[in-house]
């Protein structure tokens, strides 16, 4: 049974200028352990869907307009009340964010602030819970760790940061870490040293892991299965061998097109012409469709393509868009 | 740490140097003198006055004397009044001490309550309401608001006197008169400041890990959101200060603000220069201790990030 | 062009990948945004229209009125509103109605003058500091937070009273006192703008210098300069009233609203008329300033922390 099991979320922000559609009936479960992947471009939802389960989402303009998430076969967090859902932010679901620099308290020492996340949950003694959180950093690999963690967060480094954060977050041994563009903000340098923290981390607690990226290199190591966002649905869905070898959606395809890679000197960079569609206004068919300079079969245009399965593992939303060949030059906009 | 606040009492004391030398020049600079304001007065008179109080001596040796004087604690004689300037701030200042003391408490009491209240239930009633009415204390002077109380309070209801310092109920209308609009102005930057703190990324982290709402506010919140309202506390005291010299007047206060007005119209040397002294030590103190209370609470200050 | 798709609070943070390269050559987007959102903010637009109101009022109203501000009729002093004086006569017979309009114009005018000067002086104080930078930035700003130390209602009053009072000083010496906070703004504006990524995509894409200054900076500097100019206007007016009061500010027969709120005060008790009408035109003039402000502020920068 899934850990989490999330079926036709729907998230709308009700704003003046119209009703924001950002997560428009969204379904995808995590196994026990496993790391699920939600890879799109920015307005894309995927933030969005995960805000939407930990209750993050401002409720106006923010609303959640319908669908289940199931925690452990047991809790739906979307009918949770404000009270349950403190019990399980921080406890069973945690979360990091992108940029480490503004997440973590600048007027509180970093020993406070994680002695928080583990005695809000647990009823430990205030020895105890230093222990534990020096404990903590250091298994994130930050040495010294009974000194620094005395310091306040501007005497930590970004990467030094996002540990703390990873540290905070899996003291409590939750059951899924949901890590939001963890390495965005980071040096690549430093990407990679996080990423391999996460993952071990991960394997120590035997967490299931959301990691939710627009860099599709980032999902590449870490990731048992993907899923595509684009517009606020699931465009394409499966596992990495999936996604990288055999990808369906003409968007997915575009998104790998457009990593540069190291041969390619001198070449224009791939680039998806036209832009995201505006949510405010509904869209009747194949939200891809609709970019310009991109042309399509016009299957789609008026009714809403439907998922196709592909292989046990393999979802995708059909969508008869043809992509610009990849050695045509490409102007911007 | 200690270094910095060695550094800022030394500055303090180079900016109170400065003050006082330049209000001295200004005020010797003036044209005129302390004895052309009142009766034509012959001249053989007047140059012996000058003379008995040093006025006639170059100005570099007045300000030299001056200066060894105010370092051994003598402000010198008041040229208008017959005892000497310390005797008459050793009865005044207490007035207006007191004075402002009051309108501080009643600013914060009143001030940071309704800021806090307000960032918290943002664009509800309790968001509204009190802000529209602080935006009306901005917007009333102090010289505006104080006949008005005196009008309603003291005239027309007869709860208190509109004159005098002399019942503790005298202290009610001046004191408000100036706290009210402070409260105005407090509650607005607190509000504000909360507000800047609870858009930040970390209040987000806060709410991620479970903690309930209560507790963001005053234990993640507070330190961030005050500090706007610290900062202010040093033009605050400026601002009430100014704001005695029309509640002195208007509710007719023997207190400083009062005579400072008076001495710099009739051109009462020291008495003017003591006042000055004394209000800007009391602003440049207070300037120093809402720094070092700024540099406690943000620990970023402390290392001099820009 | 097409528009941008909402975004979602953690969107938000991410670099922008969808970007209007039209509205950003023709340099016309975040005016229009800042205009529009300003329209729909009612209070800021009802304040503008009383503020037209006042300015009306003060500066061509007086044209209309049978009564000069000084001339005296010992006949019909202290006069309660009515038929003839709308707003009643003072205590040496002149109509109030009259003496609020000119008052209105010397507040006012003292008001946008005063701020101009500061405007000027904290303007080009605080760019050059940024623009400049380093050690010369740092001690002129060194020196701002200094001066702001300074009691300066008192120097203020002394000035008032050990110079000649003439109106040019009043309005050197309000200009003096209110440059700070501008510099202060302007600094912190340019040197944002400084370290801001479209400066270097500007410089990146080969955009002359003189270009990046006059399409770029100055625009966002523009917006910041008239806020906080709408904001400072109502400091002055109080600083003008608060020495008229005193007797420091504008001399007699000439009214300004301080002044004839002063006189006010004195008869309350018997006249309250006196006092209501010149201050009531007085906070609502500033009541419209600082929502004006406000507004504007709103509108041109979104982010800051009143939503």
């Amino acid at each position: 049974m899934p850990i989490l099991d999330v079926k036709d979320l729907k998230t709308y922000f009700h704003t003046r200028n119209g009703t924001v559609r950002a997560v428009d009936g969204v379904s995808f479960s995590v196994e026990r352990g496993e790391t699920l992947g939600i890879v799109g471009e920015s307005g894309s939802g995927k933030s969005v869907s995960c805000y939407s389960l930990m209750g993050l989402i401002p409720q106006p303009p923010g609303r959640i307009e319908g669908g289940q998430a199931i925690l452990n076969g047991e809790l739906d967090l979307l009918s949770c009340s404000e009270k349950e859902l403190q019990k399980i932010r921080g406890k069973k679901v945690s979360m990091i964010f992108q940029d480490p620099m503004t997440s973590l308290n600048p007027y509180l020492r970093v020993s406070t602030q994680i002695i928080e996340a583990l005695r809000m949950h647990e009823a430990v003694s205030r020895k105890e819970a230093l222990d534990r959180s020096i404990q903590a950093l250091e298994e994130v690999g930050i040495t010294e760790a009974s000194e620094r963690i005395q310091f306040y967060p501007h005497e930590f480094s970004g990467g030094m940061r996002q540990r703390v954060m990873i540290a905070m977050s899996m003291i409590t041994h939750p059951e899924i870490l949901i890590a939001d563009e963890p390495t965005t903000a980071l040096d690549v340098t430093v990407q990679a040293q996080i990423l391999e923290l996460i993952r071990d981390r991960q394997k120590a607690n035997n967490s299931a892991v959301i990691l939710i990226t627009h860099d599709l290199g980032v999902v590449a190591g870490m990731c048992d299965r993907i899923n595509v966002m684009y517009a606020g649905k699931i465009v394409e869905s499966g596992t990495a061998d999936d996604i990288f070898y055999n990808a369906q959606h003409p968007y997915t395809v575009a998104l790998q097109r457009s990593i540069p890679s190291l041969g390619s000197k001198g070449k224009p960079l791939y680039t998806i012409p036209g832009l995201p569609p505006d949510l405010s206004q509904p869209i009747p068919g194949d939200a891809f469709a609709l970019r310009q300079g991109l042309t399509s079969g016009g299957k789609w245009d008026t009714t809403p393509p439907s998922l196709k399965q592909v292989s046990d593992t393999h979802w995708v939303r059909e969508s008869d868009v043809i992509l610009p060949p990849l050695e045509e030059v490409l102007d911007v906009g | 740490m200690f270094k910095f606040i060695a550094r800022r009492i030394a500055q303090s004391i180079v900016v109170l140097f400065v003050i006082v030398t330049v209000t001295f020049f200004m005020v010797r600079l003036a044209p005129g003198d302390p004895f052309s304001q009142e009766r034509k007065m012959p001249e053989h008179i007047k140059q012996s006055l000058m003379a008995h109080y040093g006025l006639d001596k170059p100005v570099m040796i007045q300000y030299g004397n001056y200066l060894k004087n105010l370092v051994q604690g003598d402000l010198g004689p008041s040229y208008v009044e017959t005892r000497s300037v310390n005797k008459i701030l050793t009865a005044s200042f207490p007035v207006s001490l007191e004075l402002g003391s009051w309108a501080l408490v009643i600013a914060l009491c009143i001030g940071l309550p309704v800021g806090i209240t307000a960032a918290v239930f943002k664009n509800s009633m309790a968001d509204y309401i009190p802000m529209a009415v602080a935006m009306l204390g901005i917007c009333l002077p102090t010289f505006v608001l104080g006949p008005i109380l005196a009008l309603v309070f003291g005239v027309w209801l007869g709860w208190f006197n509109v004159s005098g310092w002399f019942i503790p109920a005298d202290r009610v209308l001046p004191a408000l008169t100036i706290g009210l609009v402070y409260a105005a102005v407090i509650a607005r930057i607190t509000r504000g400041g909360m507000l800047e703190i609870l858009s930040q990324d970390f209040i987000r982290t806060a709410k991620a890990k479970g903690v309930p709402f209560p507790r963001i506010i005053f234990f993640h919140t507070l330190k961030g959101g005050l500090l706007p309202v610290i900062s202010f506390l040093g033009p605050a005291l400026a601002g009430i200060i100014s704001g005695s010299f029309v509640v002195e007047t208007i509710f007719q206060i023997p207190g400083m603000g009062r005579q400072f007005v008076s001495s710099a119209f009739n051109r009462d040397y020291t008495l003017v220069l003591g006042t000055v002294i004394i209000y800007a030590t009391l602003i440049t103190l207070a300037n120093l201790i809402v720094d070092v209370i700024q540099v406690v609470i943000n620990p970023r200050l402390r290392f001099e990030d820009s | 062009m097409s528009v941008n798709p909402k975004l979602s609070p953690s969107e938000k943070r991410l670099p922008q990948v969808s970007v209007d390269i039209d509205a950003i050559e023709s340099g016309t987007s975040l005016w229009q945004d800042a205009w529009y959102r300003l329209k729909k903010n009612h209070l800021a637009l009802a304040s503008f229209w009383v503020l037209g109101f006042m300015a009306v009022f003060c500066f061509i109203g007086p044209f209309f009125s049978p009564y000069d501000f000084q001339s005296t009729d010992l006949e019909s002093t202290l006069q309660l509103p009515q038929l003839k004086h709308p707003f009643g006569t003072d205590d040496l017979g002149r109509d109030q109605l009259t003496r609020v309009m000119v008052g209105g114009r010397v507040s006012l005018g003292v008001g946008i003058i005063a701020t101009t000067v500061s405007l000027l002086i904290g303007v080009s104080y605080g760019a050059t500091a940024a623009y400049v930078g380093g050690k010369v930035d740092a001690t002129m700003m060194r020196i701002v937070d200094v001066l702001y130390a300074l009691p300066f209602t008192i120097f203020v009053i002394l000035l008032m009273t050990i110079f000649e009072r003439s109106i040019v000083l009043l309005f050197v010496v309000i200009g003096a006192v209110e440059w700070l906070t501008m510099a202060r703004i302007v600094r912190g504006q340019v040197l944002s703008l400084k370290k801001q990524e479209f400066v270097e995509a500007a410089v990146s894409l080969g955009y002359s210098t003189r270009r990046i200054i006059f399409r770029h900076i100055i625009p966002n500097v523009l917006g910041v300069v008239v806020i906080y100019a709408t904001l400072t206007v109502p400091s002055v007016m109080l600083l003008e009233s608060f020495l008229s009061f005193l007797g420091l500010g504008v001399q007699p027969p000439m009214p300004s609203w301080g002044s004839l709120i002063k006189l006010g005060a004195d008869n309350i008790q018997l006249y309250p008329h006196l006092l209501i009408i010149p201050a009531l035109f007085f906070s609502a003039t500033l009541f419209s300033l600082n929502f004006l402000g406000d507004g504007l502020r709103d509108a041109l920068d979104p982010k800051s922390s009143k939503d």
